[in-house]
């Protein structure tokens, strides 16, 4: 294991290995499932090099079949173990759909607290990579509006690192997002770092004027736009949200009575999605502060397009510019 | 001890119920391109031959064609085929032109045999369409890139058929890793347990990704699915000759109404995955200098010379194999690029005021900003 006091560059995908590993190293109960994790190390490769330092029991390949993960997730945690799953696209969650959603979710609750059952299913999550059907999906709403699951997306390497690691070590379910069109953005990331609280949002830029609300893949768009926002005189700020169940209503509440306009930016569909809730949240909480309606920017209520008009659809710099202007217009 | 335990029966004293065995392949013509016993009993026609060697190798061609296509940034993605022709074709030629297949995602060789377009076929793989053809205009439906939801359609497609009257067989292709999802043994079990007329089949081309079969399961399908009460057969997949005889005989007792039955195509892959995959990371070379010599096209085309095949048979075919070439490469760079704005007319049978609203918001954006630019 690399322990140093100088910071890594490292790619996201990098990061999470790292992260990774360390869980591995630290405790011997940590073990990974999953489809091609093993000698491939993924089809993104962030399990690379694990099964050739800790063992083909540790880190398993699975048969093609997600609930399978899931559910036998489920019999080694209540083994003792931890189980770390990867879904190989967001849109193969589904055969595990009932696994998670009806036992993973809900066994702590019905067994009065008495079962544990750390498990963390990691999903890349989200377009922009020119893939085919049902390899681009963001499904984390579902997850998110499942009591009993913990949801967090990460955005850069430092927080891949430091936040699988607190999944791992959380007692809770945790679905855990990765931005798969930013596996490969470096970035520095501190190997001695403490895990990341799992219930903080991350301020990444403050802002006097507007506040744009991300998580995973949408806060590098989002932080372009205040950029460009900031060319022309105006002070946007960006909230990483990094948990999205549950969420830090504290810090967007923060946010709104400092800038009083907010716009909340994500891959999903705006119909029920974060977002929503965000502004709801905000309305609630916060309604004389707010200066103009909450926006939100996302997909259309449509299923993911080929990939030639991927990029008309999702939320880009322009589109987010637009609704900074909307905004700042009350 | 007390007694009783002690009389209790060993395992060994229990008869097992079923117990898995070996299960040698069907084959008509060996590796090297000799007639079997099987072979020689039923003999070669001529006619048929030739036509699986046509079709296997336009597939071949229109897959070295794609994959040059996906190097030079025509197509995002492309699949290979290469190693698996006469498990598609064979058993595609077996069926008759009424019979509707369910494919999974890599049966470019039996969606040409349907008929379908190779332009057709290369569309979604451009990133253009998420399903390149009508299903209807071929009676083969779209590919399926979710592992083995397509054998429970065909499921239902059959129980449909069955419900019209008449003779049918639903054909539904899939995968040794696809096997191992909730939905394959689902589809097995229903449609024996209603007697269905599907015919299952999988061609177990030994790796999913970087999974090889010896750790995807503990018995192969074809023995699996005898368990759920099909009648299943295993065949030499990379034998066009015997995957027909075999296909026609277990489409036969489909039809005939003797419920569902399956068949093992024992194939490889020859390429990785697909064309974002690197097999060299997982499986050694020498297992595919085993298989090269085990290749469809080579083993037939030796049949095909020994039946004293005119030379002409070949070098026309090597000239339409070339016209076929121009003729994907245009039509691939020709294909046009989706509309967004179409997709919103789509997504719903009738008006929907969520859509049509984010459809109108959407055009009032575009215009502003082209306006401000």
């Amino acid at each position: 294991m690399t322990t140093s006091t100088e910071p890594s560059t490292l790619t996201l995908g990098k990061a999470l290995n790292a992260g990774l590993r360390r869980a591995m190293a630290d405790d011997d109960k940590v073990v990974l499932l999953g489809e091609d994790i093993g000698a491939l190390g993924g089809v993104f490769r962030i399990t690379d090099g694990l099964q050739k330092e800790f063992g083909p029991e540790r880190v398993v390949d699975a048969p093609l079949a997600e609930s399978a993960i899931v559910g036998s997730a489920i019999g080694l945690a209540l083994r003792g173990y931890r189980p770390v799953c990867e879904i190989q696209f967001d849109g193969f969650v589904y055969p595990a759909f009932d696994q998670v959603v009806s036992q993973l979710a809900k066994m702590r609750a019905r067994s009065a607290g008495r079962i544990k059952l750390p498990v963390v299913i990691r999903i890349p999550v989200g377009g922009g990579i020119g893939a085919v059907e049902h390899h681009s999906e963001s499904n984390e709403t579902y997850f998110a509006h499942t009591a009993g699951l913990r949801v967090v997306s990460c955005a850069s390497p430092d927080d891949a690192y430091r936040m699988i690691r607190a999944a791992i070590s959380s007692d809770d379910p945790v679905i855990f997002y990765e931005p798969k069109r930013r596996y490969w953005d470096k970035g520095e990331v501190s190997l001695d770092a403490e895990p990341a609280s799992l219930d903080r949002a991350r301020v990444r830029r403050t802002g006097t004027d507007v506040t744009l609300v991300a998580h995973g893949p949408t806060v590098k768009t989002a932080a372009a736009a205040a950029e460009a926002a900031a060319e022309d005189g105006f002070s946007v700020g960006v909230v990483d949200l990094r948990t999205l169940a549950p969420l830090d209503v504290t810090t967007l509440r923060r946010c709104a009575e400092s800038t009083g306009r907010m716009v909340v930016v994500h891959e999903a569909s705006t119909f029920l999605g974060i977002g929503a809730e965000v502004a709801a949240a905000i309305t609630e909480q916060c309604f004389y502060a707010l200066k103009a309606p909450v926006l939100r920017v996302g997909a259309y209520h449509l299923p993911y397009p080929p990939a030639k008009v991927e990029d008309e659809f999702l939320p880009d710099v322009d589109r987010v510019i637009h609704a900074i202007d909307t905004v700042l217009s009350y | 001890m007390p007694e009783n335990l002690a009389r209790r029966p060993r395992a060994e004293d229990l008869e097992t119920t079923w117990t898995p065995t070996h299960t040698e392949a069907v084959q008509f013509v060996t590796a090297d391109g000799d007639l079997t016993d099987l072979g020689r009993r039923y003999d070669v026609d001529p006619d048929l031959a030739r036509g699986l060697y046509r079709d296997m190798a336009r597939a071949r061609r229109l897959d070295s064609e794609a994959l040059a296509l996906q190097r030079q940034g025509e197509l995002g993605l492309w699949l290979q085929s290469w190693g698996q022709e006469a498990a598609q074709v064979g058993s595609m030629r077996a069926l008759s032109d009424d019979d509707w297949v369910f494919p999974s995602y890599r049966e470019h060789a039996a969606a040409m045999v349907r008929g379908v377009k190779t332009v057709e076929l290369l569309t979604q793989w451009r990133g253009a369409t998420h399903a390149g053809w009508d299903p209807a205009d071929y009676r083969f439906h779209f590919y399926s890139l979710v592992l083995g939801t397509q054998t429970l359609h065909a499921t239902g497609f059959a129980m449909g058929c069955l419900l019209d009257g008449g003779a049918h067989v639903v054909a539904t292709y899939f995968g040794d890793g696809a096997a191992s999802q909730g939905d394959v043994n689902e589809a097995f079990n229903w449609a024996a347990a209603q007697s269905l007329p599907v015919l299952f089949i999988c061609q177990n081309n030994q790796w999913a990704i970087s999974t090889p079969t010896g750790i995807q399961y503990g018995a192969p399908v074809h023995q699996r699915a005898a368990g759920f009460g099909l009648r299943t057969f295993c065949v030499d997949g990379n034998d066009a000759l015997a995957v027909h005889a075999v296909t026609r005989a277990a489409a036969g007792l489909v039809r005939s109404g003797e419920g569902p039955a399956l068949i093992e195509a024992v194939t490889y892959r020859m390429a990785g995955h697909s064309t974002s995959d690197d097999p060299t990371r997982y499986r050694d070379q020498s297992e595919l200098d085993a298989w090269a010599p085990k290749d469809p096209l080579r083993r037939l085309r030796i049949v095909l010379e020994r039946l004293g095949t005119p030379g002409e048979f070949f070098s026309e075919l090597d000239a339409e194999l070339d016209r076929l070439a121009v003729e994907i490469r245009d039509a691939c760079r020709a294909i046009p690029a989706p509309d967004l704005d179409e997709a919103f007319t789509y997504a719903y049978a009738g008006p929907h005021p969520l859509v049509d609203g984010e459809r109108a918001a959407r055009a009032r954006y575009l215009e502003t900003t082209a306006a401000g630019a």
